[in-house]
């Protein structure tokens, strides 16, 4: 153990705990059968019940139904993990180690991340291996999954940061944020097809990014340059941590 | 260096005030037991202390370093048995070890050898491979004594570590961070209810009521102060028909042990002895025992947190 104070020593120590957590995180609660299943089916058959009955070339369900499983996946458990282990009274022992809230709220991040990348390759196999779908920009196919899944990840934190402990309560407010962005982010319909006003609130939600990037991806028209939906994935994934820590920050000031 | 110094630390809740500027130290290789009515503020200070909860005023030194602008290094010295705190109940008991152990930062090798000892240290090892869930609240308490041990701490903070526990548990708990505080010279913060168990294992008990600091000494001089409440017990062959008389005018004298036993509260115990030997030898009466006693720890607590209590100011 390496009681070393130079910064350079702290941050390598509270990156190598960031690992520590997110492998916690993945042998609690991300590697088991009903999470991954859930990952998949849930942006699937949300999906196929927009997409089947309308005139739509099976392709063009593919972008929709990736960005769905990212979005779905990377935001589905993170924001009950906090609540879960306060209820389960195995965070006090977690807050109390040399790890720093932020290295805790990263390693969540990270796993959730992961999880949603790694999820998010089976809805584009399938796609790209029964549909005409195929890939143009691998690039851009792999930032807007992995910006995407970071920035849905950090979106979780932030949800599992509000101050409660009570799973159910989490919940309700994480369906109640993440529902909603899906019918303004271009998911089903591409961000320049909606109405204006849809489309200004579109720009307010990082879902909008991750499925223009991955829309172009595969050959679709982008509204936002690479570039831009990248910055705007990390932008919203640094504010959303930024948040989190403030408000387990106000939360640990205040005892609540 | 103390291992812990406490300095003014306060802690508000809006308008409740909770901890009200404690101070206290505890020296290196010392067992300071933590003892106070619920809701005095005890949970509140260990979990200050842990780095859990953020001051409202003060701070304190973990082995030097201070947990409000240091907070990392002083928690890097620290062990936590927290209240009502449990393990991962999806992990097995030698994965809630090993996980505790890379957060400390335990190498691999060292973590694992000493969590195998430590599981056989606690019973453990016959366990290693079940899950959480599985184990009973003993066994659960004994795995959270091995994941705070596992990162080799300075100073292990035990919140009721042996509430509701079976008797075996608890004493194998109670044992075996005795034995560690002699042998290694670890530091212990020991938050009970158990008096018992802070006479037997602490060497100086700190009082809290009302979120201030009562009292800070050892068990003993503790009881030395009440001394009100120190005694004798005299045991007759037969119930004496008569009471005898002290001439200690607050003395007070209940009887015991089917009447053939009484007990004299005073403040001159050895007097009162020699007196109540004489009365019974006048009387043709025969003393099967006859003892001075000390108050004890629950006496002490009890006139230090009860109804009729003073303000709490420290007595060191």
């Amino acid at each position: 153990m390496s009681r070393d104070p130079r910064p350079s020593v702290v941050w390598a120590r509270q990156a190598r705990l960031t690992l520590v957590v997110a492998k916690k995180d993945a042998m609690i609660y991300y590697l088991k059968a009903p999470v991954i299943t859930f990952g998949l089916i849930f942006p699937v058959f949300f999906f196929l019940a927009f997409a089947i009955g309308r005139s739509m070339p099976p392709g063009a369900l593919v972008p929709g139904m990736l960005a769905m499983a990212v979005f779905f996946s990377a935001s589905a458990v993170g924001p009950l993990i906090t609540p879960w282990e306060r209820q389960a009274r195995t965070y006090e022992r977690l807050a109390t180690s040399p790890a720093s809230l932020e290295a805790i709220l990263l390693g969540d991040l990270l796993a959730a991340a992961a999880f949603g990348a790694a999820v998010s390759l089976i809805p584009l196999g399938l796609g790209l291996a029964v549909t005409s779908a195929h890939v143009v920009s691998p690039g851009r196919l792999l930032s807007g999954v992995t910006l995407g899944a970071v920035a849905f990840g950090a979106l979780g934190v932030l949800l599992a940061a509000r101050g409660t402990n009570a799973p159910s309560e989490v919940m309700m407010l994480s369906n109640l944020v993440r529902l909603p962005l899906i019918f303004v982010s271009g998911v089903f319909v591409p961000l320049a097809d909606l109405p204006a006003w849809s489309q200004w609130v579109g720009v307010l939600s990082p879902l909008s990014y991750c499925v223009d990037l991955v829309r172009a991806s595969l050959g679709e028209t982008a509204i936002f340059p690479p570039w831009v939906s990248a910055g705007a994935l990390v932008a919203f994934a640094a504010a959303f941590v930024a948040l989190a820590v403030l408000f387990h920050r106000r939360r640990r000031w205040t005892g609540t | 260096m103390d291992a812990i110094d406490v300095r003014g630390l306060t802690r508000r809740y809006g308008s409740l005030l909770a901890v009200d500027h404690v101070s206290f130290t505890v020296r290196q290789g010392e067992i300071l037991g933590f003892l106070g009515p619920n809701g005095a503020g005890k949970s509140t200070t260990v979990r200050m202390l842990t780095g859990y909860l953020a001051p409202s005023e003060g701070t304190a030194l973990l082995d030097g370093h201070d947990i409000v602008t240091d907070g990392l290094a002083a928690r890097q010295r620290l062990g936590v048995v927290p209240e009502e705190a449990s393990v991962y109940q999806d992990l097995t008991v030698w994965q809630n070890v090993m996980l505790m152990a890379e957060l400390y930062g335990v190498p691999r090798a060292r973590r694992t050898r000493h969590g195998g000892e430590l599981l056989a240290l606690f019973g453990l090892d016959a366990r290693k491979v079940d899950k959480g869930r599985s184990l009973s609240k003993g066994l659960r308490q004994r795995l959270m004594l091995c994941m705070a041990l596992v990162g080799e701490p300075a100073i292990l903070f035990l919140d009721e570590p042996t509430t509701g526990l079976d008797v075996a548990s608890a004493r194998l708990i109670r044992e075996t961070v005795s034995r560690m505080n002699r042998e290694q010279g670890l530091t212990v913060f020991l938050t009970t209810h158990n008096l018992e168990e802070a006479n037997e294992l602490c060497h100086r008990v700190a009082i809290i009521h009302r979120g201030r600091l009562a009292a800070v000494d050892t068990p003993q001089a503790l009881r030395g102060t009440i001394e009100a409440r120190r005694s004798v017990e005299v045991v007759f062959a037969v119930a004496p028909c008569a009471m005898p008389a002290v001439s200690d005018p607050r003395a007070v004298i209940e009887t015991f042990a089917g009447g053939a036993g009484i007990r004299i509260y005073t403040s001159m115990p050895g007097a009162a002895a020699q007196e109540v030997a004489a009365w019974a030898m006048e009387c043709g009466l025969d003393i099967e025992s006859i003892a001075t006693r000390a108050p004890s720890l629950e006496e002490v607590f009890l006139a230090i947190t009860g109804p009729r209590a003073p303000a709490a100011e420290a007595r060191r």
